[in-house]
């Protein structure tokens, strides 16, 4: 499965939509975007698969689309997964440091990060990353690299991220069913801050908020590392549902209804201001005032953001993200959505662009590519890592908590 | 909060509010009875019945009893459509009864004819007279039969659509309060409790010198034209950890719901009532609780200081949700009551011609209350945050209105 191959896949199983992105690695480990697909997503609700045919039949019709546009055949692919049973926390792992000399080992460091990983999950739920943040020797914090370094006690504060291993498992064993490896699962939160950040941006501390159709998915980098993650599972989905209760249409009508008239805030215009819906035959079925509609979707979309921004308060990272927040996924296609952000969370908010990436500006502009293109981006970075230093391997796996993995 | 703490070292007893306490019906006039102690010496009684018998014994001042010569003395028969038409009949009266009150309490036990019947059209009327109207009712068992079920949904329908706040009390879920040795009296007695620990808690908050005032204007506010549908919860604990004991108790009321109703709630009021001891932490840790609990809605908050409490605490607690019940109940609740309801004569004349014909009066069943759709999300695993759920439109939920 790992030969020489360059081609890297990125596959986002989303509620309202299936993305691919293919990617291609070049000798001194540049990332070109070269192919991608897409297709609309039937049989999955609130990120999670509630149809495995249709969404096979789906997922066929993206990647076929990826392999034309890439002329390349897919064989194995980075999958995202999301879904509202994702949690993600910190945890601090602990390790006497037991050499004579007092030197800290990589031996040691193994240790620390193994009592770390070992934390109460629920049973049935497993870890889908555990990523390193920072080491502390002896209360020194912001160790990077703590080995060769001096100390007694060695410190080690992790993001773990974890979710239901069942549904987890669903996913996978969908895409393997239509012959495809997985390289690896990430979680959607991760993949889109991957995409958007660039390191500087990550230092200074930033929120990614990925609004898809079914889950809204949120990172916090700080200082360099990731600090909080989350999902909730709200999104488009729930704003055109909205509508159809409030409006009193069809859910498809009230989709279109959203995307042709939608905004998050109530715009002066739209006050008062009535559409009539007709028939196919020119006959009026009904009168809508456009500004109810944008009352209903501001009122979802702000307390999608309300309940993201008190979730910060109590981890007490608001005053951490100086790079500001960055917007994303098919919702932050809403006029006015960054307006109504900044309302909320008081702070500079933008639309995530995919940086530092190259190829085709089509999937780089638009918004709902992102979480597939940081997949792309994560299977680079994984193979470059592995090009370097093929004898770490294993450090690796650690470090992005392998899943597929037996775990001990 | 801030005006209140400023304006409250100079309490002003000028603008005591004039309550008067309604007993309508013989579980609403048997409630009267405990109330009527020293402490709402200040209140004055009316009961209201349609069988002259349960008056005997009661302390109110002022009793109304209807009666038409068609009935022949056998008052309202546990029919709320007689009860109503001797209201609707004698409308003014009620009014008059109610002129010159600020609220007015109205106690009945749903179900039968006189509380489910007259009791919205005594709301109605003291509406009209200019009052703010509070009811507290209580539901019947549910071994007590379909039907007083059906008439006292029905009458709880209407009385919500005229009145400024429904407090109710399902009897059937005492059954979580009482065990197997409890007598019926006892249960009664539990039940009785507990409505007037509610009428307490308000009466209280009116008229007692707060810390923290809670102004009449505050609790008007609350209700005024809300139509909401209130829970309610009276706890008090005492000793060292009260405050935590108290926000326990909260959180497992059973009349909350075990804390649903708050985080379904758009508006709730706290009263913290305690001794000199009453600390600045312990409101906090009660309020911090609550605060948690209800999420997004509008919290009024009072503290008071009863020497007389000594080292307990009490928290009486009203959460009002918007009332998102079928709207066409509703309305015809309200036709009804705005006196198209059929006269006297028109029901007795109903009633003979049924009883000859030997015919069923056809019972219009009513769903559960307020179902609000989910949509597509109907046959998803829930999102629930904090005890809310998030699949529900926002706008439902924060109750915002749209037109």
């Amino acid at each position: 499965m790992f030969d020489d191959s360059n081609i890297i896949a990125g596959l986002e199983i989303g509620t309202s939509k299936i993305c691919v992105v293919v990617g291609e690695q070049n000798a001194d480990g540049a990332l070109n975007i070269i192919g991608l697909g897409q297709a609309r997503s039937r049989g999955v609700r609130k990120g999670e698969i509630i149809n495995p045919e249709q969404v096979e039949e789906d997922l066929r019709a993206a990647m076929f689309e990826a392999e034309q546009m890439a002329d390349v055949e897919i064989r194995s692919v980075y999958l995202g997964v999301s879904g509202g049973h994702i949690r993600g926390f910190n945890n601090r792992g602990v390790h006497p440091v037991v050499s004579a000399d007092r030197e800290i080992s990589a031996e040691d460091v193994e240790d620390v990060v193994k009592n770390a990983k070992a934390i109460n999950l629920p049973a049935e739920n497993t870890v889908v990353h555990a990523v390193r943040q920072h080491f502390f020797v002896d209360g020194q914090d912001g160790v990077m690299n703590p080995v060769g370094m001096l100390g007694a006690r060695l410190e080690v504060d992790m993001h773990v991220i974890h979710g239901h291993a069942n549904r987890l498992q669903n996913v996978v064993r969908l895409v393997r069913a239509t012959s495809l490896e997985v390289d690896d699962v990430v979680f959607n939160g991760i993949a889109t801050a991957l995409a958007l950040l660039s390191n500087e941006q990550k230092e200074l501390g930033a929120l990614v908020i990925d609004i898809g159709g079914g889950t809204t998915e949120y990172v916090v980098y700080s200082n360099g590392v990731i600090r909080h993650s989350g999902v909730l599972a709200v999104g488009g989905d729930h704003v055109s549902n909205d509508l159809a209760y409030g409006l009193k249409v069809p859910l498809s009508r009230a989709e279109k209804l959203k995307i042709e008239y939608g905004s998050a805030l109530v715009t002066d215009a739209a006050k008062g201001q009535t559409i009539s819906l007709t028939n196919e035959l020119g006959l009026e079925l009904k009168r809508i005032n456009v500004g109810h509609l944008q009352r209903i979707m501001s009122l979802r979309l702000e307390e999608i953001f309300q309940l993201i921004a008190q979730d910060l308060e109590r981890a007490g990272l608001t005053d951490y993200l100086r790079a500001g927040v960055f917007l994303c996924g098919g919702g932050s296609r809403v006029p006015g959505l960054v307006p109504l952000a900044e309302n909320v969370f008081q702070m500079n908010v933008a639309p995530g662009h995919a940086a530092a990436i190259s190829g085709l500006t089509a999937a780089l502009e638009q918004p709902e590519f992102a979480t597939a293109i940081g997949l792309v981006k994560f299977g680079s970075l994984k193979l470059r890592k592995r090009a370097a230093r093929p004898g770490l391997a294993t450090n690796l796996k650690e470090a992005f908590g392998k899943f597929f993995a037996p775990r001990n | 909060m801030e005006n209140d703490l400023s304006s409250s070292p100079t309490p002003e007893p000028a603008a005591a509010p004039v309550v008067r306490i309604f007993g309508v019906g013989n579980a609403g006039i048997a409630l009267l009875g405990p109330l009527a102690t020293s402490e709402f010496a200040a209140a004055q009684f009316a009961a209201i019945n349609t069988d002259a018998g349960a008056f005997a014994g009661s302390p109110a001042t002022v009793k109304i009893h209807l009666e038409n010569k068609l009935f022949r003395g056998l008052g309202s028969g546990g029919d709320p459509d007689r009860g109503r038409a001797l209201a609707e009949e004698q409308f003014s009266t009620l009014k008059n009864a109610c002129e010159g009150a600020n609220v007015v309490f109205i106690l009945a036990g749903l179900g039968g004819g006189a509380g489910s019947g007259i009791s919205p059209v005594l709301a109605k009327a003291a509406h009209e007279a200019g009052a703010l109207v509070l009811a507290f009712v209580t539901l019947p068992f549910d071994c007590e039969g379909n039907r007083r079920e059906a008439q006292a949904q029905q009458g709880l329908e209407q009385l919500k659509a005229v009145a400024d706040g429904v407090i109710c009390l399902p009897s059937q879920r005492i059954f979580k309060l009482i065990d197997e040795n409890t007598s019926l009296l006892e249960t009664f007695r539990v039940i009785g409790g507990f409505l007037l620990e509610g009428v307490r808690g308000v009466w209280q908050l009116l008229t007692r010198p707060g810390l923290i005032q809670v102004h009449f204007a505050d609790l008007c506010a609350f209700l005024r034209d809300r139509h909401a549908e209130n829970a309610f919860a009276f706890v008090e604990a005492a000793g060292a950890g009260r405050a935590r004991e108290v926000v326990e108790s909260i959180l497992a009321h059973p009349l909350l719901d075990e804390g649903h109703a708050l985080a379904e709630s758009d508006a709730v009021l706290v009263s913290l009532t305690a001794g000199k001891d009453l600390t600045m932490a312990e409101i906090h840790r009660v309020m911090d609780q609550v605060k948690r609990q209800c999420g997004h809605a509008q919290i009024i908050m009072g503290a008071a200081v009863d020497t007389a409490l000594k080292d307990k605490l009490c928290v009486a607690i009203i959460a009002a949700r918007q009332n998102v019940a079928p709207t066409n109940v509703t309305a015809r609740a309200e036709t009804h009551v705005a006196g198209t309801a059929p006269g006297v004569r028109e029901v007795m004349v109903a009633r003979t011609q049924r009883s000859r014909r030997g015919m069923v009066k056809p019972v219009q069943t009513q769903l559960p209350l307020t179902i609000v759709s989910k949509g597509r999300f109907d046959k998803s695993e829930p999102t629930k945050h904090n005890g809310e759920d998030l699949d529900v439109p926002t706008f439902l939920r924060r109750g915002v209105p749209l037109n």
